[in-house]
């Protein structure tokens, strides 16, 4: 028989599993074994482990089965057989959410965690844990407590995790064992100290001062666990940052003096530690970096892993400081471990000279199709990197990317590397062909609508400034034959710009716009109809507003206005100027390494900042009315980190009021402030017309008040004012554990740093990807031409910040950069003033651009001439010169 | 960005076949992959990017950490976030895999897994609850786990295999006794 049994194993070629035929409910079935007399521990035993392995297996058991089986279970406690009961426990434990009724066990568990059994203690307590909720908890937090002070270390280890995983949901009764925990934590134990340690730490993570004195208390102690060293090392690095302490703390000679611990467990924390402090200096960082050059060469291919990878981290910011490891790190490059070897390349591309750039681009090309997309991805961002730092080597930068993008891989990886080539083309113009080249190859067969869209959009934006636009077209019109819709309209749109802006292109471009209009799509079709008479117009304004930039407005804003429009019937049309106008989005910071689930996050862009304080401000009943809001600022700190109080202010402005937001954080816990407002004195012919206080404003959660201010209407150029800013209240001491207030309070006030609003509160940033076009648009009626001198600033660099900070405007055409070795600059700004009201726009920006540039470029004694030509209410051309 | 102190250290444990099948899974951080059909997806990318690698020993899948080790035809994974200590992750799987290796008498296999899994379950119980660390040593694991592998094959379970195997496997009409 059992012959036959194993015959039949080999046919069925998956190997034998004897779980493989299981079925729910025959198991179920022969769980009624479980009620017969006398219990045969080995039979229930097998049918424990398949219950618990079906459940594993992802099989749904329903409620009413769920329950009976266990219920059935139950009666096995009357078992002495050892692994049984402790299979009962894992059964409690797994079907602790599936089955109703679970605290019947309680009774049996707390005799199984106070009984003489030592194997049965420990896991009594983690499977009684499991099934308490904080109502129970009272009625056995006399056993938890002993539990943790008991000398057998699995019954403390228990009680302690246990204990951590309940603080969720009972902190208040939890709480109450910090002295038990306390006494754990000197245990000689190794896993209860680390256990202990990490309990008080979650206890206590509010309590600065706790934190400290406990840090304080077992540095000194000197722990045994490796484990428990770690922790520390973590509490005191996030101690460190968060107290803005310096390197020669004790904290950080502490973890300084872990990097000689013999685990290389903790070696290899403390150096992590160190390289993600902020503002390390090199040579705070070098002793951590050898310890991780050491472990280059370890045979453990985890701790190699883990050294290149913070090496690599070390790279981002302080190249330098690695290049000791270079030799360490190509010694990686044929590591068989093959994300071991992407790492070593590229923290050798951040560290390595320009000459050896050619060589481990060969290096790399040898296993880049071995590689999972993480890796790639991080492959492409390191030589987006070098692109930046080497600009001479883009050739064969683009001659690798190129082929990478003809290789398989996912859309995180094109998009990745789509996304180094358009950098590389914005960087170097002389790359900018061939850049276009391999990047129109690249939709001919593209999968992506997303990233087949945007290079359409590059090319229709770069394409006909090139010397041959005409080689573009066909790739472009390609598209509209083959593709999808959302890919055609992209197309279409693409072609209008050519059209617009090469009139020997204009004929040829407006056949093809005739048989676009004949496409199935409705969306191709309008703006194929669309471009085609504007295009036939041949007017270079219309081409300026309607093809090269488009709409500048805020979509989310858009919508908004247009809902309230048709709320309220009107006989007066849309107007355009009442919606918000776009922020233009802060360019990203390049992502570190670690691609964290990127993929994860959604596509669609969210509401951007701006949009959300509209939709917060627009619910208070006294800010209704204002129109809508036109910008936001960014958060202005009004007092020092470390205070009792602390404030920062967001500023709104709208057509003719301003918004004060003030978010206030109450760092005292004895205390509860309500009526919360800050008065403000305006230096200048401001108004503020009202308050809207904070109601109640309880320790460490943040709350907002408002002042509304009437923005002055005669005088234009009384744009800066200066509030002095007071915070009033009303105190009311409280009990910082429970956080009951008293009755009675008393009125108190806190002067805050002044205020200021400039001119930049009232410029909203607009993109013009193509300024020339804008420029030529407004024409010449509001030009106007002054000179200036710049006292304080030294270098055009310094020239062209201060003035895109000060005026607020949005630097265009990359303009913002500044050319090396160059006498002079021409800086394009764009931006709206405050619109919907006419006296507001206009000649007063000029005169008040003029004003406001006067009083900041002292016109005595500069060296550095600034020529400025001032156009209608939006732009602004500047050209410095040294 | 600095990485908060905590004692949650292991997101996921797993255990699969050669064919990339799981055997025991346990996801500590509910949030990571909170359906089952998530969970199966991602052990298969796993399993995906590691099973030709087998000397490799540690990945990064997901945006995840992940250490494992392979043993005749059975993988074993610990998966941690991408800031966690690697060398932690190292000390569980190494338990993990001691621990078993002596339960199992040295035959880390497929079969003789399946044969003792209610010891594999009890020894996964014992190293990690609730994604902490509760033990990290071996010879304690296997002292408090205190199971001892069967040494007679021929035995109940062997029976019940054969009851499940025939009721599944026979004619209606046919009754088998054993």
């Amino acid at each position: 028989m059992i012959k036959k049994f194993d015959k039949k194993d080999e046919e069925s070629g998956s190997g034998s599993n004897p779980f493989q035929h299981l079925e729910k409910s025959a198991v179920l079935q022969e769980a009624r074994i479980f009620n017969e007399t006398p219990i045969n521990p080995r039979r229930c035993l097998h049918i424990l482990t398949k219950i618990i392995y079906l459940l594993n297996q992802g099989e749904h058991f329903g409620t009413m089965e769920a329950t009976e089986a266990f219920f059935a279970m139950t009666r096995l406690f009357q078992s002495n057989d050892q692994t049984l009961r402790r299979m009962c426990y894992l059964t409690i434990k797994e079907m602790a959410n599936i089955s109703e009724d679970v605290i019947i066990v309680t009774s049996s568990l707390t005799k199984d965690m106070t009984g003489k059994e030592d194997v049965y203690r420990g896991p009594a307590i983690r499977a009684l844990c499991r099934i308490t909720d904080t109502t129970m908890l009272q009625a056995i937090e006399r056993y938890m407590k002993q539990a943790i002070v008991d000398k057998v270390p699995s019954v403390s280890s228990s009680a302690l995790v246990s204990s951590l995983h309940m603080v969720k949901m009972s902190y208040d009764v939890v709480k109450r064992w910090v002295n038990e925990a306390q006494e754990a934590a000197s245990s000689d134990n190794i896993m209860v100290q680390y256990h202990a340690l990490g309990l008080l730490y979650h206890l206590r993570k509010n309590d600065r001062l706790a934190v400290s004195k406990m840090l304080n208390k077992f540095t000194k102690s000197g722990l045994k666990s490796p484990f428990a060293y770690c922790m520390l090392i973590r509490i005191a690095s996030k101690l460190l940052e968060e107290t803005e302490a310096g390197h020669d703390s004790p904290l950080f000679d502490f973890i300084e003096s872990c990097l000689r611990n013999k685990h290389e467990m903790v070696v290899y924390e403390a150096a992590s530690a160190i390289v993600h402090m902020p503002n390390c200096t090199a040579r705070e960082l070098a002793p951590a970096v050898s310890v991780l050059q050491l472990f280059c060469s370890s045979p453990k291919a985890a701790l190699r892993y883990a050294a290149v990878r913070t090496l690599n981290k070390v790279a981002m910011k302080h190249p330098s400081a690695v290049t000791a490891c270079n030799l360490d790190l190509e010694n990686l490059i044929t590591d068989s471990n093959r994300s071991i070897a992407t790492l070593a390349i590229t923290t050798l591309l951040k560290t390595g000279s320009e000459s050896s750039v050619d060589r481990l681009m060969k290096q790399i090309s040898s296993f880049v199709s071995e590689i999972s997309d993480e890796f790639k991805v991080v492959v492409v961002q390191a030589i987006s990197a070098l692109c930046q730092k080497y600009p001479r080597k883009h050739s064969v930068m683009m001659n690798f990317l190129s082929n990478m993008l003809r290789d398989d891989g996912g859309f995180e990886y094109k998009r990745a590397i789509v996304d180094c080539i358009i950098s590389i083309i914005e960087e170097n113009p002389e790359s900018k062909e061939t850049g276009l080249a391999h990047l129109c190859e690249f939709i001919e067969d593209c999968e992506h609508t997303v990233l087949a869209t945007k290079i359409l959009h590059l090319l229709g934006k770069e394409g006909p400034r090139t010397p041959s636009p005409s080689k573009y077209i066909r790739f472009i019109f390609n598209r509209v034959v083959l593709e999808s819709e959302a890919v055609r309209a992209a197309a279409v749109s693409a072609l209008a710009k050519f059209g617009a802006q090469n009139d020997d292109l204009l004929p040829s471009v407006l056949v093809l716009m005739q048989r676009c209009m004949m496409d199935s799509d409705d969306e191709v079709r309008d703006r194929a109809t669309f471009y085609m008479n504007v295009l036939q117009q041949k007017q270079k304004a219309l081409n300026a507003a309607y093809i090269f930039n488009g709409l500048s407005v805020s979509v989310p804003g858009l919508e908004k206005s247009l809902h309230q429009y048709t709320l309220e019937p009107t006989e007066k049309p849309f107007d355009m100027k009442s919606v918000p106008l776009a922020n233009t989005p802060i360019t990203e910071q390049k992502t570190e390494f670690a691609p964290v689930a990127t993929s994860k996050l959604p596509e669609k862009p969210g509401p951007t900042r701006q949009d959300i304080y509209q939709e917060q401000l627009a619910a208070i009943p006294e800010f209704q009315g204002l129109g809508s809001l036109f910008k936001t600022s960014e958060a202005v700190q009004l007092t020092e980190a470390e205070t009792e109080y602390v404030v920062r202010c967001v500023k709104h402005t709208f057509a003719r009021h301003m918004v004060f937001q003030f978010d206030c954080t109450n760092t005292l816990n004895d205390q509860l402030l309500q009526k919360v407002m800050v008065q403000m004195e305006p230096s200048e012919a401001y108004e503020v017309l009202h308050y809207v206080p904070a109601a109640n404003l309880p320790y460490s959660q943040p709350g907002s008040c408002y002042s509304l201010v009437r923005l002055p209407e005669d005088d234009p150029t009384a744009v800066s004012c200066t509030f002095s800013c007071t915070l009033k209240y009303l105190v009311k001491d409280c009990d910082p554990n429970t956080g009951e207030p008293d009755d009675d309070g008393y009125d108190d006030e806190y002067v805050l740093e002044d205020l200021e609003v400039t001119v930049a509160d009232h410029i909203q940033k607009v993109l013009k990807p193509n300024f020339a076009a804008a420029w030529d648009e407004v024409g010449g009626d509001f030009e106007k031409e002054e000179t200036f001198a710049l006292a304080s600033v030294r270098t055009l660099d310094e020239a062209v910040g201060n003035i895109i900070s000060f005026l607020g405007m949005q630097p265009c055409e990359r303009s913002d950069k500044v050319p090396e070795n160059k006498n002079s600059h021409i800086l394009f700004l764009a931006g709206g003033c405050l619109q919907g009201n006419t006296n507001r726009s206009g000649t007063r920006l000029v005169s008040l651009m003029a004003h406001v540039l006067s009083n900041l470029l002292n016109v005595d004694h500069g060296n550095t001439e600034l020529l400025l030509s001032f156009m209608e209410n939006s732009f602004l051309f500047l050209e410095i010169s040294k | 960005m600095q990485i908060e102190p905590s004692l949650y250290t292991v997101k996921a444990v797993f255990i699969l076949d050669n064919d990339g099948n799981r055997l025991l899974s346990k996801y500590y951080d509910t949030e990571l992959y909170p359906s089952m059909k998530e969970q199966k997806n991602f052990e298969k990318n796993v399993f995906n990017k590691t099973h030709k690698a087998d000397t490799d020993e540690i990945a990064f899948v997901e945006g995840m950490t992940i250490v494992y080790k392979c043993s005749i035809d059975l993988f074993f994974y610990v998966v941690g976030s991408a800031q966690e200590n690697e060398l932690m992750l190292m000390a569980v799987l190494n338990c993990l895999f001691e621990s078993l290796g002596q339960i199992l008498r040295k035959n880390v296999e497929r079969r003789c897994l399946l044969d003792n899994m209610d010891g594999v379950f009890l020894v996964v119980d014992e190293i990690i609850d609730g994604g902490v660390i509760l033990e990290s040593d071996p010879q304690q694991v296997i002292q408090k786990v205190n199971y001892r592998a069967d040494e007679n094959p021929l035995s109940e379970q062997s029976v019940a295999q054969v009851r499940s195997y025939t009721r599944t496997h026979t004619p209606s009409n046919v009754t088998l006794h054993v």
